[in-house]
């Protein structure tokens, strides 16, 4: 059976609770669920916000090609990648990932690689609004981001 | 005619979004077609002075800067990705 991974670009907010029990709900065979949000963070207070802007089109085309070959992979049960873009508070969830498999390890791998894929593949940029006023200066892609992708292949 | 769309700071140094030129014949690969829009004026030099921090899609799908561009309707150019 080909497992559907559900896909998701919006500008609001999402709920994990509800996410996972859309994954979870009339089933018994999962056995792990893995769930990773990730948040935009103040840097010690020195920003506001966050400016996501995204390819229209494609962002939900990458993130899919990404998790049909993490549910291959892994032989995943289940897999939700919710990206969201506009502008994104301090404190705010921009990013979620849920992997559900019948043992934990590939629940925890299959997470993994879709976040470290996601980072480096999906057409997502960032741009900082700061405390003090300031704006405009673009988050720069990290090499460690490249690297930890590269140790999946 | 092909549709070229930008963004991030690609799309902020360029001015725009998105455009639809006509390419001259020789401008073959994603690389070349970096090279050519580099010579089309002062914004455009500056987005791409770096061509090699300069991501391409084709059709919406990421490709290597010797990817022939023949048949593209869509092209993107846009700095590496930052999401997550």
């Amino acid at each position: 059976m080909t497992i559907l991974p559900t896909i998701r670009v919006q500008s609001t907010d999402f709920d994990v609770a509800t996410e996972t029990a859309a994954i979870t709900n009339g089933r018994r065979d999962i056995g792990a669920l893995v769930s990773f949000t990730g948040l935009c963070r103040d840097e010690g207070g020195a920003l506001t916000a966050l400016e996501l802007e995204h390819y229209p089109g494609m962002a939900e085309a990458e993130m899919r090609r990404i998790a049909l070959e993490a549910i291959e992979r892994f032989q995943l049960q289940a897999l939700t990648a919710i990206h969201r873009f506009g502008r994104i508070e301090s404190g705010e969830q921009i990013v979620l990932v849920i992997a559900a498999s019948p043992h934990r390890q590939a629940a925890f791998d299959g997470a993994n690689f879709v976040m470290d894929y996601l980072k480096t593949a999906a057409p997502f940029w960032k741009k900082e609004h700061m405390q003090d006023g300031t704006s405009g200066q673009w988050v720069s892609a990290k090499d460690a981001d490249d690297r930890a992708r590269d140790k999946w292949s | 005619m092909v549709k070229l769309v930008y963004f991030a700071w690609v799309r902020e140094r360029i001015g725009k979004g998105e455009e639809e030129i006509e390419l001259p014949a020789d401008v073959r690969t994603a690389g070349d077609l970096i090279a050519h829009l580099a010579t089309l004026g002062e914004e455009y030099e500056n987005a791409l002075q770096f061509p090699e921090a300069i991501r391409v899609a084709i059709n919406q799908e990421h490709v290597e800067h010797d990817e022939p561009i023949a048949g593209a309707r869509e092209i993107g150019l846009f700095p590496p990705m930052t999401g997550g």
